[in-house]
């Protein structure tokens, strides 16, 4: 039996191994084919996010528009902006593949090989996402820059006087990989986890190597989480200011901050906002050619197959013997380039300027309002990134699958742009919200929606619909088929995406500042603060604060994430018996 | 099995029951405390850093019993928010950073006249010519200097002086930054445009390093990078008071490389509260307010009667060029240039 599993899986990975058995295979017109009306209660929250994604794109086309056509032409044709836009495009896909080549190994070396100490790597390599850019950029500078860094000072005895220049594009992209390559990471990790393991057996009994069941098995099926965690790292790259501006990079986001800051020009920043939007249209595109495909690999590919629910137990671990030491090697390089540097050069700070650190007593009620508003955020991304998943895999269809994929616009566009097009409309449309609360959550909403959507979609590719379906079949409602099959597999890319979301949210300025209530303060505001003071230590005391807050609630859920994944393993085995 | 799902079904409820007390308990302080448009306080946009102005404030509403809420951003964010905002801003008083970005909210009509008691405070060169905002103190450029690297008698007297070759990729700028752009703005005003252009394209040929903002010059001057760096003069001071021995010092040039500009207030004409608004921009120029700014910031005073800082130089000491700050709204015509030259 186990062998012909496999080799239907093996043989033709695209085919989900029917549930012949069962014969269901009418059933499942229930829910994925076409006539069958998706709960209004995924349609209301659709609605809502098609809000969210609206609104900046409005505000955008609403500032370009007033500008005169022959100076909008200018704007648009002036060497200055092809020399941005190839720049910001190179970035984009150079930080992705740089960021891939970091994170890939990391993941299974992490989740699948005897790496000694795996569960601090595991957890190590996941912390540079607190990092705020802006912080681990000047960190950085701080090491590496011609004159006067830690290591031209080093090197100082040998007779080098200056190091090459770490400005432009070497820099960016080496901050940029360093810090944004987790969100790759934790994508590809969840993608491993929920891999069947009886495939790679499969493919191991039937004499493939381990190398033939890596590239013919496990990366294909990880192609999801690739792809998509590759968006994310591609539109982040896009996003981000405080690298490209302490680098002297000229990418989108350094333009418009110019724009704004140099001439107060609101409309010549929404022109370059409007081709930064025309660049991410042109990669979410790029993205959905190769996910389509993806798609066709994965979604056979559940836990619940046949073959697992007989057998499941975690992969077995490679053995790595002589590659303990390399893989060491890289392991501390990585994390000591993008951990270990910023909270040492920032604790210098602190040191350094300890007796005139101000900032202390005000740390704590902003944890709490940083804590407090990341979490809300995390929450309420996850409460409606799980609509727009469900609709775009579970009801396809061209509009579901656009409200999908422009939810990623607002990710990838400056926080200043977005925060701005809220002002515009909060402030004119809906005056009781304007600078609340609730105002500032769906900023957050509109800003890291899709690292949300991200994980639970391919979380979700991996589930096979049939199990829902069974449950139908035994009486259960849609409702609570849902509830009980679909929710309690979706965790592992709920928690990832509510983690990406929280760790984000936390670092968020440009709407931080226009859009919360006066007086409340995060972190990432008192970093700001504190810089704009040229207060070093304090500026070092509140990074810290990030750096821990961050550090433990990655701790929590990675916690949360190890226990559920066994007993979920758990459930499966009761289920199967019962 | 239903024991362990209906343990989950219920965190998520609690999950989502909190969640929307905690939102129903903050709606209505926040609405309050931000909405600013039914509260009797006073609401101020701040471009002024909060450990700055906060004291400040402070004073102000012990005096006058007003209340006051403060919104700290970057000059230039809240600049396009009060644009954003229209008639529909809750802010009453724009504290701003330069000239420039009061300029831009005259501009738009967002701004209201300011009464001439308290213009006639400052001098005529320190105040918009139709009154719209007033200066409150005044920043320095300056060309800072590492003292380890280059003696004070070997620095130029003049901006065109960094264009020589013994210069070459020795000098700090920051092209993005608003205070430099307001000092070629100036250049534009007092050389000429062409002789501006051809100014910026020497220092760019000399290999002058770029920086993102005055700080980051500093933190280039204390460790070398660079030999001097054009600044403003209020940065090192504050870092100093960090670190006190970097080796780093001012030096005041004889052109418009030393120019003064101001941070200065204006009050929307949307403001709902003028008086308080008026209270408070009488006491931003009372001798007290005006003294905190220069033991404070390391700024000049701009108010009649007020003295500088002991370890400042006098503004009559530098030799600040004769220009009409009015004139230095032509921001973009300022950026165009930057770009036109590639220096930005």
């Amino acid at each position: 039996m186990k062998s012909q599993v496999s080799r239907s899986v093996a043989q033709n990975p695209n085919v989900p191994p029917e549930s012949s058995t069962l014969g269901f295979m009418k059933i499942s017109s229930l829910w994925s084919r076409k006539g069958n009306q998706p709960p209004w209660v995924l349609l209301v929250a659709a609605g809502i996010v098609a809000i969210a994604i609206a609104l900046p794109l409005a505000y955008l086309v609403m500032r370009t528009a007033s500008i005169e056509s022959s100076e909008l032409w200018e704007l648009v044709s002036r060497r200055r902006t092809l020399q941005v836009l190839f720049n910001s495009a190179a970035m984009a896909v150079i930080v992705t593949l740089s960021c891939a080549a970091i994170a890939i190994p990391l993941a299974f070396l992490t989740l699948r090989t005897d790496l000694k100490w795996r569960r601090f790597w595991l957890i190590a390599t996941t912390l540079p996402l607190a990092v705020p850019s802006y912080v681990g950029s000047f960190t950085l500078l701080s090491a590496f820059s011609p004159k006067g860094s830690l290591l031209q000072l080093l090197v100082e005895p040998l007779g080098v006087k200056e190091l090459p220049s770490i400005y432009g594009w070497t820099g960016t992209i080496l901050a940029m990989t360093l810090f944004t390559y987790p969100y790759l990471l934790l994508s590809v990790r969840a993608g491993l986890q929920g891999i069947d393991p009886a495939l790679e057996e499969a493919a191991r009994s039937l004499g493939k190597t381990p190398q033939q069941t890596f590239w013919q098995i496990t990366l294909p099926q990880l192609r999801p989480a690739l792809v998509g965690g590759g968006l994310l790292v591609a539109l982040y790259s896009l996003r981000d200011f405080g690298t490209p501006s302490l680098m002297q990079f000229d990418a989108f986001t350094r333009i418009i901050y110019l724009q704004y800051r140099g001439s107060f020009d609101r409309h010549a920043a929404a022109a370059s906002a409007l081709m930064l939007v025309g660049l991410i249209l042109l990669i979410l595109w790029l993205e959905n050619r190769v996910r389509t495909r993806a798609k066709y690999y994965s979604r056979g590919s559940g836990r619940f197959n046949q073959g697992s629910l007989r057998q499941s137990h975690s992969p077995h671990l490679v053995k790595l013997g002589f590659w303990q030491l390399p893989a060491q090697i890289f392991c501390t390089l990585v994390v000591s380039l993008s951990l270990v540097l910023p909270i040492g050069v920032t604790l210098f700070w602190l040191l350094r300027g300890w007796s005139n650190t101000e900032i202390l007593p005000s740390l704590l009620p902003a944890v709490l309002n940083s804590v407090w508003a990341s979490g809300i955020a995390a929450l309420v991304a996850i409460l409606f990134a799980l609509p727009v998943a469900i609709l775009s895999i579970r009801f396809p269809s061209r509009l579901s699958a656009i409200l999908e994929r422009t939810a990623y616009l607002g990710f990838g566009l400056p926080g200043i742009v977005v925060a701005l097009s809220l002002v515009f409309f909060g402030a004119n449309y809906v005056p009781w919200l304007y600078q609340t609360i609730p105002m500032l959550v769906f900023a957050y909403l509109v800003l890291f929606l899709p690292q949300a959507i991200g994980t639970l979609r391919s979380s979700l590719l991996q589930i096979n619909p049939q199990l829902e379906e069974s449950a139908r079949i035994l009486g259960k409602s849609q409702w609570s088929s849902f509830c009980q099959i679909t929710l309690p597999l979706l965790r592992p890319g709920a928690i990832a995406g509510a983690m990406l979301v929280f760790l984000t949210a936390i670092k968020e300025l440009p709407a931080n500042l226009l859009l919360a209530p006066i007086g409340f303060e995060t972190l990432a505001v008192q970093i700001w603060k504190a810089t704009e003071n040229v207060a070093f230590a304090d500026a070092a005391a509140a990074s810290l604060t990030i750096l821990l807050v961050s550090l433990g609630s990655t701790l929590l859920l990675l916690s949360q994430e190890e226990g559920r994944g066994r007993d979920e393993v758990r459930s499966q085995k009761s289920e199967v018996r019962s | 099995m239903k024991r362990r799902q209906a343990i989950f079904l219920l965190g998520l409820a609690t999950v989502s029951g909190g969640l929307a007390i905690a939102c129903s308990n903050q709606t209505p302080n926040t609405a309050n405390v931000g909405g600013g448009t039914n509260s009797q306080e006073l609401t101020i946009y701040s471009g002024r850093s909060k450990k700055l102005i906060d004291p400040l404030i402070q004073q102000f509403q012990q005096k006058t019993g007003i209340k006051t809420q403060i919104r700290y951003a970057s000059t230039a964010e809240l600049a396009a928010t009060i644009q954003e905002e229209g008639k529909n801003s809750p802010a009453d008083v724009f504290f701003a950073q330069d000239a420039g970005a009061l300029g831009a909210i005259q501009k738009a009509g967002l701004a209201t006249k300011l009464p001439d008691k308290f213009l006639n405070q400052v001098e005529p060169r320190f105040h918009s010519p139709d009154g719209m905002w007033v200066g409150i103190s005044g920043r320095v450029r300056t060309l800072d200097y590492n003292t380890k690297l280059v003696k004070p008698t070997d620095l130029p007297n003049t901006v065109v002086g960094l264009t020589e070759a013994k210069w070459k990729g020795k000098v700090g700028w920051a092209p993005s930054n608003g205070s430099f752009q307001a000092f070629v703005t100036a250049l534009r005003v007092s050389v000429g445009e062409a002789k501006a252009k051809q100014w910026l394209e020497a220092m760019k040929a000399n290999d002058t390093k770029v920086y993102e903002n005055n700080v980051q010059i500093l933190e280039a001057l204390s460790k070398g990078e660079v030999t001097v760096g054009l600044v403003n003069h209020y940065y090192l001071e504050e870092l100093k008071k960090e670190n006190p021995q970097v080796p780093v010092a001012h030096h005041f040039l004889n052109d418009v490389g030393s120019m003064v500009n101001v941070a200065g207030v204006a009050i929307l004409n949307t403001s709902k509260h003028r008086e308080a608004a008026d209270k408070l921009v009488e006491f931003l120029l009372t001798p007290e307010a005006q003294k905190y700014f220069a033991e404070e910031t390391y700024e000049y005073p701009l108010a009649d009667g007020v003295k500088p800082a002991t370890n400042v130089k006098s503004l009559a000491e530098i030799k600040t060029p004769k220009l009409d700050l009015s004139n230095l709204d032509d921001l973009k015509g300022t950026l165009k240039l930057l770009e036109q030259t590639g220096v930005l």
